[in-house]
Order: structure tokens, then C-alpha cells, then sequence
């Protein structure tokens, strides 16, 4: 019997979003008013938008930090329920958030943070435990070419990182991880052009056919080092409108106003 | 007035019970003065009562009562502390020693009896036993350390006269459900002098246990303990040291469970240029009582002290913590330092604390915090969304939070095996 041939070729959905709509859990808020939006393996999709779109929400909201209530739509990865899971689950299925605004942890060593991760989500998985002199030389590879020194690895999570090294720090993860699906939430704000980069460097050295980015940013600058195959403006909750890598130019030219007036 | 009257009878009651029970104090060999001493102070103070001020967030009727609620023995198979130490072993059972399991207690530059054998009736002990007990009774009474004084059955009479080739180590080990052990500790240490003691194990259904120890000018004294696991045992230890200059004073505990365990240590500063550091760190689940009670004096000048505590806390456990720093006039140049803070995993679970600084002289620096708060969410976000489970990522922080006290123990050795256990308890917990 065999595949029909055509089922390789027809590009690959991997997170797929319908008419998501989001709440804050105790305001009577609603930040996300119906997002569609589907990335396909291997392509780079962009978000963009003004400051209190609903960027962050959204992202927050796939990997399943607490405090938003979903009130319509769903989200899936690979077809299966992403809302349903719990954050360590979708994390495990292969989900990513680098963060906007990583979190500093105290008293938690930055390797014992990634290897407490990645054997969770081998465990999870099913599959066996790096050997720790393994797992070493894998992690001081990436960590090498994000140009994280020994130095870092060892001290707690984020804790007196300068905003570059955070997202460097974020950037290792995702590479010592290997998601299926990254989500970048303004990787690169704060960042000055070196580190700028690095990280761009990390993220393209990523990309590959089974690999999905979902790259938020308010900025073109990011997107002529990370070239998006699809860009998204998001406005109040919104996708409202999509194209090519040119509508980030737009945005970078004219700046937001024209896109809000013509979706009025 | 009235009610003040009941309460000395309420007290005077409880305290007369609890010395039927107990019966005469020994009267021969040569702590029969200071026992009978030490008995004047407890008729004089009557036992603790729950409603005397320095018992305010702890009721001491477990711990004061004459018949001794008894304590399953735990059966669970027990994450053994200080195993890959190089250490002299003592073993004690309910209170009682046990040669067989002990090891032979020659040691360079320390000497080692017990006080039960210590029948001569001239010892270099005998200006120490209950000594450091009684001073320690003003300005607060501690009945508890001065009952033990009275009625020891047993205890350690170690002698530090050079640097102790490695550390004594009292096990406490708990058989019987309804044991009621009270053993009294003198240490010495002589000029220049080192010396590291570990305490580990539950040691009794009801422990009362005393250490006294006095740290001659450039010694050094480390403490380590371990007080688990028991669910129902019931403790309260008091620590009398008296530091001479530059000399050390350093001790951790950590605590894993028991019913109720009230921990009190008493330190004089009385050599100029001496450093005293106590800390905690004890984790506590449900019917957990957990109290360190800290009294500090600082009477010479250019000394340091430091306190550290933390709790984690959860299903309802307690957590108590009174800790004072007192400056007295001269003693210049003080650097005192304490924090006690708390992790509540949960809403029912509590932490009473009561900070306190008086001080007499004018140049000092003495600053003093206290922290209660839940788990970073945020963190805990964190961890979860690259795939540590909710559980895991809980004792990771919980962890973390405890580090801070551990990283006291100066010993990085005895401090891993410290953390070991944290983190194997923690593990076992969630199971
Ligand atoms: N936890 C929250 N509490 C209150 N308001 C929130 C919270 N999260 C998001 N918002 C609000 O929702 C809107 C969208 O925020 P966000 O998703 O951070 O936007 P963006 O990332 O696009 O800047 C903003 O108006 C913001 O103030
Ligand atoms: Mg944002």
C-alpha cells in the first residue's frame, strides 16, 4: 500500500491555533480575542506588534503558565491538545518559551537547572538518562559557541546576568533542549548588536525541516538576522494581518498606524 | 492576682509531678552539687508552662509532662547521615550506651568518657557540669536545661587538649515507643584546641538532652546535627557555650520531622575578637513543631555573631523562631547578624517569629530579618515550562532555600552530606 506521495510534501502542520480566546483568571479582562494561527515544521513564522497586543498572553498561554482562563478556541501541537496539558507535559512534547523576561532563580545552579530539565523530559519520554560527563561536553559545546563561559553554567539560574546573558542564557536552553517548537518572546530586546548576533546565530543554527519558530519581536532588526517565512501583525488580541518577510519592512517604515487604520 | 496565683499552682503542680516521677537526684560522686543545685533552680522556676512569655508560640506540655506520650519508631528504611565521614562513633540507645555498637573512643588530642563512668570524685568536668547551664538561666529561666542538669543519667565528658584527629560523632538511636532519655554533654576545649561533634538520630520517644561547651582562647568548636525522623518524637536540647578570645563557635542543625522539637542555644561572648555562628534549616510536614529559641550575649569587644534559619514548611506545620542578640556596654566593634526566614508550601502552615536586639554599646553593627513567604511562582513556571514536574521543581527551590543555611556548615564535606539528605528526604516524601 505506502504513503500517497503527496503526504510528504504537503507541509507539515505543528502548532496549530483556532480562534483562541484568552481571559485573565480574576479580571474581568479579555486580552486574546480570537488568534488563528498555524506554523508549519520548518518555517520561521514572525509576530509583531505594538506594545499590549497580546504577544506575551499568547505565548504564556501555550505554555501554560497559570492565572489565564481560555474562554474559546483551542491549541494544538502535532494534534494534540496543548491546552490540556500541563506545562511540563507540553514542554516535554517538545514545546519551547524562551522568555521575555527570564526568571532569576537563587540557589539553583544553572547546570543542575539543565540537567534536572533535560532528563525530566527524557524520563517523560521514555528514553534513558544522559551520563553526566556526556551530558558536560554536549552543554559546554552550545554553551560555547552562545559564548557562555564555564562561570555562567555554574552560577544560579539568571541570577546577576546582565539582560544579554539572559537571553543567551534562554538561547542554550533552547539548544541543549532541542524543541520541535520554539517560541521566542522578544529574544531580542536589550540586546546590543554582538549579542544580537550570537543569538540570531544560536536560533538559525536550529532551524531545520522539523523545527517550527514562532519568533516575537517588535522589531525588523531581528528579522534580517532571523529570516521569517511568514510575518504576523498582531493588534488587541488579534492576527490582523499576514504576509511575507516585506510586511515586516512596512512595519519597520510606517510603523503600526497604517496596518490599525486599515483593519478598522 | 488570682489568676497569676493559679498559675503557680497550675505550674508548681505540673513541676512536682514531673520530680515525683523523676525521684531523688544522685547524691554521690562529684555532680551531686551541681544536681542538687540545678534541682533548687527547677523547684524555684517550676517547669515551663504555656503561658509563660518565652513559650508563648510553643506548648511545652509534651515536653514537661510526667508520663511520656509515646512515639512509634519509625520502620521506614533511613537515609543514613554521616556515613562517608572518618568519625569516632557513640552510640546511644533511648538514652542508654551501647558499647557494642560504639566505637573505641581513643582519639588523639581528645579524651573521651562517659558521665555514668565518671565516678571519681575530683574530674575536670566539675567546674563545667551544670555551670554554663546555670548562667544561662538569667536573664531568661530554662527549667528544661536545669531539670537535665538534676537528673542525667548519662552524657559525654570529651576534653579537647589539641586538634582532635577527627570528629566524635553521637548517634541517638530510638527502639522503644515509650523511652524518656536525658543525657547531659561536657565538652572542653583547650587553648587552640579543635573539635567537630556530630549529633544524628531521634534518640527518644522524649529527649532532653544538654551540651555544654567551653571554648578556651584560639579553639575551635564545629557542631553538625541531624535530628530525624521520627514522625512522634518529642526533643528539646539546649547548647551553653562560653567562647574565650578568638576562639569559634560554629553550629548547624537541620531537622526533618518530629512532633515537637524545641532547640535552644545559649552564647557568651566573653573573649574579645571570638566568632560565634549558629544555624538552621528543617523542613516540616503536618503534625510538625519545630522551634530554635537563640540567645546571644556579646560581652567583649570585636566579636561576631551570626544566625541563620530557615523552615520549610507544609500540611499544616509550625514553625517558631526567637532569636536575641544582646550587646552588653563595652562590648564595642559588635557585628551581629541574624535571619530567619520561612517557606510555607502551603496556607495552613505558620511561622511565629520574634526577633530581638538590645543593646548597650554604641559601636556596633547589628542588623536582624524575618521572612515568610510562599513559593516563586514564577520560578516555578519556569522550571516547569523546560519539563521539571511540578513535585521535582518544588524541591529544587525548596532545596535552594535550605542552602542557604546549609552553606553555613564550613566543612564542605559534612555540608554535601547535609544537602544529600535534604534532597534524599525530599525525594522520599514525594515518593
Ligand atoms: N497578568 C496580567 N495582569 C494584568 N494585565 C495583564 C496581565 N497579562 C497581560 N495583561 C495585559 O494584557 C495586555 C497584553 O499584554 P501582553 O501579552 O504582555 O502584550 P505584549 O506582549 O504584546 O506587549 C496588556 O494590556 C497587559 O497589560
Ligand atoms: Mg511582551
Amino acid at each position: 500500500m505506502g504513503a500517497p506521495d503527496g503526504a510528504d510534501e504537503k507541509d507539515e502542520k505543528m502548532l496549530e491555533i483556532k480562534n483562541l480566546q484568552v481571559k485573565l483568571e480574576d479580571e474581568d479582562k479579555q486580552i486574546l480575542k480570537g488568534v488563528d494561527l498555524t506554523v508549519e515544521a520548518g518555517k520561521v513564522h514572525a509576530i509583531m506588534g505594538p506594545n499590549g497586543s497580546g504577544k506575551s498572553t499568547l505565548s504564556y498561554v501555550l505554555s501554560g503558565k497559570d492565572g489565564y482562563e481560555v474562554t474559546g478556541g483551542e491549541a494544538t501541537l502535532d494534534g494534540d491538545d496543548l491546552l490540556d496539558m500541563e506545562a511540563e507535559e507540553r514542554a516535554a512534547a517538545g514545546l519551547f518559551l524562551a522568555f521575555q523576561y527570564p526568571v532569576e532563580i537563587p540557589g539553583v545552579g544553572n547546570m543542575t537547572f539543565l540537567r534536572t530539565a533535560v532528563n525530566a523530559q527524557r524520563k517523560a519520554r521514555g528514553e534513558d538518562e544522559m551520563s553526566a560527563t556526556d551530558f558536560l561536553k554536549f552543554v559546554r559545546e552550545k554553551a560555547k559557541d552562545l559564548k557562555i563561559d564555564a562561570d555562567m553554567l555554574k552560577r544560579p539560574v539568571n541570577v546577576g546576568f546582565s539582560g544579554g546573558e539572559k537571553k543567551r542564557n534562554e538561547i542554550l536552553q533552547m539548544a541543549v533542549l532541542q524543541p520541535r517548537m520554539c517560541i521566542l518572546d522578544e529574544t531580542d530586546s536589550g540586546l546590543d548588536v554582538d549579542a544580537m548576533k550570537l543569538v540570531s546565530e544560536g536560533v538559525n543554527a536550529l532551524r531545520d525541516a522539523g523545527r517550527g519558530f514562532l519568533v516575537i519581536t517588535h522589531y525588523q532588526r531581528l528579522l534580517d538576522h532571523i529570516k521569517p517565512d511568514v510575518v504576523h501583525i498582531m493588534a488587541d488580541g488579534r492576527i490582523i494581518k499576514t504576509g511575507g518577510p516585506e510586511l515586516a519592512l512596512e512595519v519597520e517604515q510606517n510603523g503600526y498606524a497604517d496596518l490599525l487604520a486599515e483593519a478598522e | 492576682m488570682a489568676a497569676r496565683a493559679g498559675l503557680i499552682e497550675q505550674k508548681q503542680g505540673a513541676t512536682s509531678a514531673r520530680l515525683d516521677s523523676l525521684g531523688p537526684v544522685a547524691d554521690k560522686g562529684w555532680t551531686a552539687t551541681a544536681r542538687k543545685a540545678a534541682l533548687d533552680r527547677v523547684v524555684q522556676q517550676g517547669l515551663p508552662h504555656a503561658r509563660d512569655e518565652y513559650w508563648k508560640f510553643t506548648k511545652p506540655t509534651g515536653l514537661v509532662v510526667a508520663d511520656v506520650t509515646p512515639a512509634a519508631v519509625f520502620t521506614g528504611d533511613e537515609v543514613q547521615v554521616f556515613d562517608s565521614v572518618d568519625r569516632v562513633k557513640l552510640v546511644f540507645v533511648d538514652g542508654v550506651f551501647d558499647a557494642a555498637a560504639s566505637d573505641d573512643p581513643a582519639l588523639a588530642g581528645v579524651k573521651i568518657e562517659r558521665l555514668a563512668e565518671a565516678t571519681s570524685d575530683i574530674h575536670w568536668a566539675q567546674g563545667l557540669y551544670g555551670t554554663l547551664e546555670a548562667n544561662g538561666q538569667d536573664p531568661v529561666a530554662r527549667p528544661l536545661a536545669a531539670l537535665n542538669t538534676a537528673y542525667a543519667t548519662d552524657g559525654v565528658l570529651i576534653h579537647a587538649t589539641g586538634k582532635a584527629e577527627k570528629p566524635v560523632s553521637l548517634i541517638y538511636r530510638h527502639e522503644s515507643e515509650t523511652s524518656d532519655a536525658i543525657l547531659h554533654h561536657v565538652i572542653k576545649l583547650d587553648a587552640k584546641a579543635e573539635l567537630t561533634v556530630l549529633e544524628n538520630g531521634p534518640a527518644a520517644a522524649r529527649f532532653n538532652k544538654v551540651m555544654e561547651v567551653d571554648i578556651a582562647d584560639g579553639a575551635a568548636f564545629h557542631h553538625v546535627r541531624a535530628q530525624g525522623r521520627d514522625h512522634e518524637r518529642q526533643a528539646a536540647t539546649h547548647i551553653f557555650a562560653r567562647l574565650g578570645t578568638e576562639s569559634t563557635f560554629k553550629s548547624f542543625t537541620l531537622t526533618a520531622n518530629g512532633r515537637m522539637t524545641r532547640n535552644e542555644c545559649v552564647i557568651e561572648l566573653t573573649g574579645d575578637d571570638a566568632v560565634a555562628h549558629v544555624a538552621g534549616a528543617c523542613v516540616g510536614d503536618g503534625d510538625f513543631h519545630h522551634d530554635d529559641t537563640i540567645f546571644i550575649t556579646h560581652d567583649a569587644v570585636n566579636c561576631e555573631s551570626r544566625q541563620v534559619f530557615k523552615k520549610v514548611l507544609r500540611n499544616g506545620a509550625t514553625g517558631v523562631f526567637q532569636g536575641k542578640i544582646l550587646v552588653k556596654e563595652g562590648a564595642q566593634k559588635t557585628d551581629g547578624y541574624q535571619i530567619s526566614q520561612s517557606l510555607l508550601l502551603d496556607g495552613d502552615s505558620q511561622f511565629l517569629a520574634k526577633p530581638e536586639l538590645e543593646i548597650y554599646a554604641d559601636d556596633v553593627a547589628c542588623s536582624h530579618g524575618s521572612t515568610s513567604g510562599a513559593i516563586d511562582e514564577d520560578a516555578l513556571f519556569y522550571l516547569r515550562s523546560r519539563g521539571v514536574p511540578e513535585g521535582r521543581a518544588t524541591d529544587l527551590l525548596t532545596l535552594a532555600f535550605l542552602a542557604e543555611a546549609v552553606q553555613e556548615i564550613e566543612d564542605e564535606a559534612l555540608s554535601d552530606e547535609i544537602l544529600g539528605k535534604v534532597e534524599a528526604w525530599l525525594d522520599r516524601r514525594r515518593g
